[in-house]
C-alpha cells in the first residue's frame, strides 16, 4: 500500500522525541555526472535555501565522489556554494568511483547519522530514487517522491511535502512524524533554477568513508555512455512545440516538426500520440513522461488533462492552439488561439520565420535598440 | 533458480474520475489490475525459469481481493502465490510496506531458498520506486534498480549481470545472489498466458499469510504504526488565476491571428523575445 492510500489525518501536531530535535539544517545531495553538477541539484538548492531561511538553519550540499575526482569534487562544493549552500559535506573514497547503491548508502546514512540535518532533499533521478529509497530505510525515516511543492509548516516547524496522488488528478501534503530526517525527491526541472552568485564562497567539512573495494559486493563492468546527439534534452529546452491527439494523424505531426524547426526548438508531445508510436516515447511531457521549463511552450491540439499539464505549466510562456473554446488548457495557457491546427500551425510558422529573418537581417546596433 | 516477483493491486489510474462538485475521487466501478509496471518483472522471472528451471512466486500485500491480481500472474504462468492479508497492515507507507514484505520473502526462502526477487520499476498509483529499494536493504540483499535487460546469470557461480539504466547513460553491473532487481518498463513483451496456465490458475490455491504466517516479528513496524509519513491533506489543484487571452480577429485569416499572436507574446514576454532574437 502506497502514501495515497493511507488515511487522512486532521491536523496533528508533531512531538519530536529528545533525540530527534538535535537534527537541525536542511541538506541537498549534488549529484554530478561526468564533471557536472546535475541541474536538478541546483534546482534544489534554490528550494532549500528558502526552506533553510524559513527554519533559520544552514543549507548544506552533500558531495561524494571517487578520490580520482580530486579538485573537481571540491568544484561541485564551490558550485553549490554559489547557488546557495553555505557549507559542503565532501566524502571522497576508492569506492565511490562510480555510482555504486551499496557504498553510497552507507557514506550518506554516515553524514545523516554524524551531522544530523532535518531535511534531506533529491533529485527524482535513477540515482536519487534509488538512493533515498536506501537511505530512508536504513534510518528508519519517512520519504516523499517526486514532490511538485517544499514548505515549512509555521507550526512545528515540520516539512510539507506535496505531491500528486491518484494519476495526478489531485494533489497531497505529506508530512513525517516523530522520525528524522525528513527526506523528500524532486524531479528535474519542477523547481525554478537559482541565480547564481559568482564568487560566493562556503566551508568544506570532510567526513572519510570506512569501506574497501574488497567489501563491496557489486562491481562495474561498464558504462555505456547516451549518444547525447539522438537523445532529445526536452526538459532542458528554451522552446517546446508540442503536439497532441488534435493533430488528427500521424502525417499532420509534420506540422509540429516544421514550426519547431523554424524556432530551433524541440518537439514535445501528448501521452496518446505516443502511444500510438507517432513521436517517441522520449518526447512525452506530464505526468508519466518528462517535465519541462521552457521559456516558450506551444500546446498545438492537446486537451490540457492535469496528466499532462503539470509537466509544463512550470513554462514562462504558454501558448495553446485548439479548435474547441471550451479545452481545459484556455484555462491555464497565456495566448490561445481558437482554430484548426493544419491552418494555424503553418501561418505561425511562416509567421516566425519572417520575423526570425528579418531580426537576423538587422544592423546589430538596431538589434540591440 | 527460485524468483519471487512482487505485485500490487492497483485502480486503472486511466478510469479514475474526480467528482466535479465536491471534489472527491469516484472510486466506484474503477476496475482493479495488476499495476502495469510489475508485469515486466513477472515475465522477467518467467524467462528465466524457462531458461534454467526453477520456480516462480508472486507475492501480494493488500486487502484479499488482490487475490485476483494474483490468480491473474498464476494465469500468466507464475507457480505460486501468496497474499499477505492481515487489518493490521492497513495504513502501511512504503517504509512498513516493505517490512512486511521482506517477513514474509524471507518466509517464502525456509521453504525454498530465494534466488531473486523482482519489483517493477514503480506503481500507478503510488508512483515512489520505495518499496523495492526497501526490501532489499531490509534482506541485506543487492539492490539493482532501473533494469533494462539481465546479461546473464550464472546460478553455479552465485553470478548475475546486468544493464542498469542510469544518469546519461548504461551501466553494466556484476553482482552477486541473491539480489533484488526492479524491472524497467518496456524491457520485455508480456506473453500470453496459455490455456493450461489458465485452467490451473483457477483452481490452484492462492495462500493467505496474515501477520503471524508471514513471520512479522515486531508488529509497531506495520501498518499505521509503522509508518513515518501520513497524508495530512488531499485537494485539487488550485487554477491559475487568470485564464488565457484569447487571440481572436473577426474575420480575420490564419496569417492574422499569427501576426497578433506574435505581437502580444514580443508586448507581454521580453524574455520570450530575447531568446528569439537570439535565434535569428
Ligand atoms: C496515470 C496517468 C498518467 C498520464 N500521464 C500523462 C503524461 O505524462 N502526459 C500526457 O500528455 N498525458 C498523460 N496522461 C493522459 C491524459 O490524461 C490525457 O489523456 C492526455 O494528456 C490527452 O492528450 P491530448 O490532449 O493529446 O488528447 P485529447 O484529450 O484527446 O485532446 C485533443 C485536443 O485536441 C483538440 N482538437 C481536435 N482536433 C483539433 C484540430 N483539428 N485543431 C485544433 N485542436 C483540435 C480537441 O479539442 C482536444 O482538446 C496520463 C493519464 C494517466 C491516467
Amino acid at each position: 500500500m502506497s502514501e495515497p492510500t493511507a488515511p487522512v489525518k486532521k491536523k496533528r501536531k508533531v512531538v519530536l522525541d529528545q533525540r530527534l530535535q538535535a537534527y537541525r539544517g536542511v541538506w541537498v545531495y549534488i549529484e554530478h555526472e561526468r564533471g557536472r553538477v546535475h541541474p536538478v541539484s541546483l534546482e534544489l538548492l534554490g528550494e532549500g535555501r528558502k526552506l533553510a531561511d524559513t527554519l533559520g538553519v544552514e543549507l548544506a550540499g552533500v558531495v561524494m565522489a571517487g578520490v580520482d575526482a580530486g579538485a573537481e569534487a571540491r568544484g561541485y562544493c564551490q558550485t553549490a556554494f554559489e547557488y546557495g549552500a553555505d557549507l559542503c559535506y565532501l566524502m571522497q573514497s576508492d569506492v565511490l568511483g562510480e555510482y555504486r547503491n551499496e557504498p553510497y548508502t552507507q557514506g550518506l546514512t554516515d553524514l545523516v547519522n554524524a551531522y544530523q540535518p532535518e531535511i534531506l532533499l533529491l533529485g527524482a533521478t535513477t540515482l536519487g530514487r534509488d538512493l533515498a529509497g536506501s537511505v530512508a530505510t536504513t534510518l528508519n525515516t519517512g520519504l516523499t517522491a517526486d514532490c511538485t511543492e517544499l514548505a515549512i509548516d509555521p507550526d512545528d516547524r515540520s516539512l510539507l511535502s506535496t505531491r500528486p496522488t491518484f494519476g495526478g488528478s489531485l494533489l497531497c501534503t505529506i508530512v513525517t512524524l516523530n522520525y528524522r530526517p525528513q527526506m523528500a525527491t524532486v524531479r528535474p526541472r519542477v523547481m525554478a533554477m537559482p541565480e547564481s552568485q559568482p564568487g560566493r564562497t562556503g566551508r568544506i567539512v570532510e567526513h572519510g568513508l570506512l569501506l574497501a573495494e574488497a567489501d563491496i559486493v557489486t562491481k562495474v563492468l561498464e558504462f555505456i555512455a547516451d549518444d547525447r546527439r539522438d537523445t532529445p534534452q526536452l526538459p532542458f529546452a528554451d522552446i517546446i512545440v508540442a503536439g497532441g491527439r488534435g493533430l488528427g494523424k500521424p502525417e499532420n505531426f509534420q506540422l509540429i516538426r516544421d514550426l519547431a524547426k523554424v524556432l530551433g526548438a524541440e518537439v514535445g508531445a501528448s501521452r496518446p500520440v505516443v502511444q500510438a508510436g507517432w513521436v517517441e516515447a522520449d518526447r512525452q511531457v506530464g505526468q508519466s513522461g518528462k517535465t519541462v521549463r521552457p521559456k516558450l511552450y506551444i500546446a498545438a491540439g492537446i486537451s490540457g488533462a492535469i496528466q499532462h499539464r503539470v509537466g509544463m505549466e512550470g513554462a514562462d510562456c504558454i501558448v495553446a492552439i485548439n479548435n474547441d473554446p471550451d479545452a481545459p488548457i484556455f484555462e491555464f495557457a497565456h495566448f490561445g488561439i481558437v482554430g484548426d491546427v493544419a491552418t494555424i500551425l503553418p501561418a505561425l510558422t511562416e509567421a516566425f520565420w519572417v520575423k526570425l529573418k528579418r531580426q537576423a537581417s538587422l544592423p546589430p546596433q538596431e538589434e540591440a535598440a | 533458480m527460485h524468483s519471487v516477483v512482487c505485485i500490487k493491486q492497483v485502480p486503472d489510474s486511466a478510469q479514475i474520475r474526480v467528482h466535479p462538485v465536491t471534489n472527491t475521487i469516484m472510486r466506484q466501478g474503477v476496475p482493479a489490475i495488476v499495476n502495469p509496471y510489475d508485469l515486466f518483472a513477472l515475465e522477467e522471472a518467467l524467462r528465466l525459469r524457462d531458461q534454467l528451471g526453477g520456480r516462480v512466486t508472486v507475492i501480494s500485500m493488500g486487502p484479499t481481493q488482490a487475490e485476483v491480481a494474483l490468480r491473474k500472474a498464476l494465469s500468466l504462468g507464475a507457480d505460486d502465490a501468496i497474499l499477505v492479508t492481515d487489518k493490521a497492515f492497513a495504513g502501511a507507507d512504503t517504509l512498513a510496506t516493505s517490512y512486511a514484505l521482506a517477513a514474509a520473502i524471507r518466509q517464502i526462502g525456509k521453504e525454498l531458498p530465494v534466488d531473486l526477487v523482482f519489483t517493477g520499476k514503480q506503481t500507478i498509483d503510488g508512483d515512489t520506486a520505495q518499496v523495492g529499494p526497501g526490501i532489499a536493504r531490509r534482506m541485506g540483499l543487492q539492490l539493482l534498480t532501473y533494469v533494462s535487460r539481465i546479461v546473464e546469470v550464472a546460478p553455479e557461480r552465485r553470478e548475475i549481470v546486468v544493464e542498469r539504466r542510469a544518469e546519461g547513460g548504461v551501466q553494466v553491473l556484476q553482482t552477486r545472489l541473491p539480489c533484488l532487481i526492479t524491472m524497467l518498463e518496456d524491457s520485455n513483451r508480456m506473453r500470453f498466458g496459455s490455456l493450461p496456465d489458465a485452467l490451473r490458475a483457477a483452481r490452484q490455491e492462492v495462500r493467505h499469510w496474515d501477520k503471524t504466517a508471514a513471520g512479522i516479528e515486531d508488529v509497531t513496524k506495520i501498518g499505521l504504526k509503522g509508518s513515518p509519513t501520513i497524508v495530512s491533506k488531499v485537494f485539487t489543484p488550485s487554477p491559475r488565476a487568470e485564464k488565457a487571452e484569447m487571440i481572436a480577429i473577426e474575420d480575420g485569416s490564419p496569417a492574422d491571428l499569427a501576426a497578433a499572436l506574435l505581437g502580444r507574446i514580443a508586448a507581454r514576454f521580453p524574455g520570450v523575445e530575447k531568446e528569439l532574437a537570439q535565434r535569428a
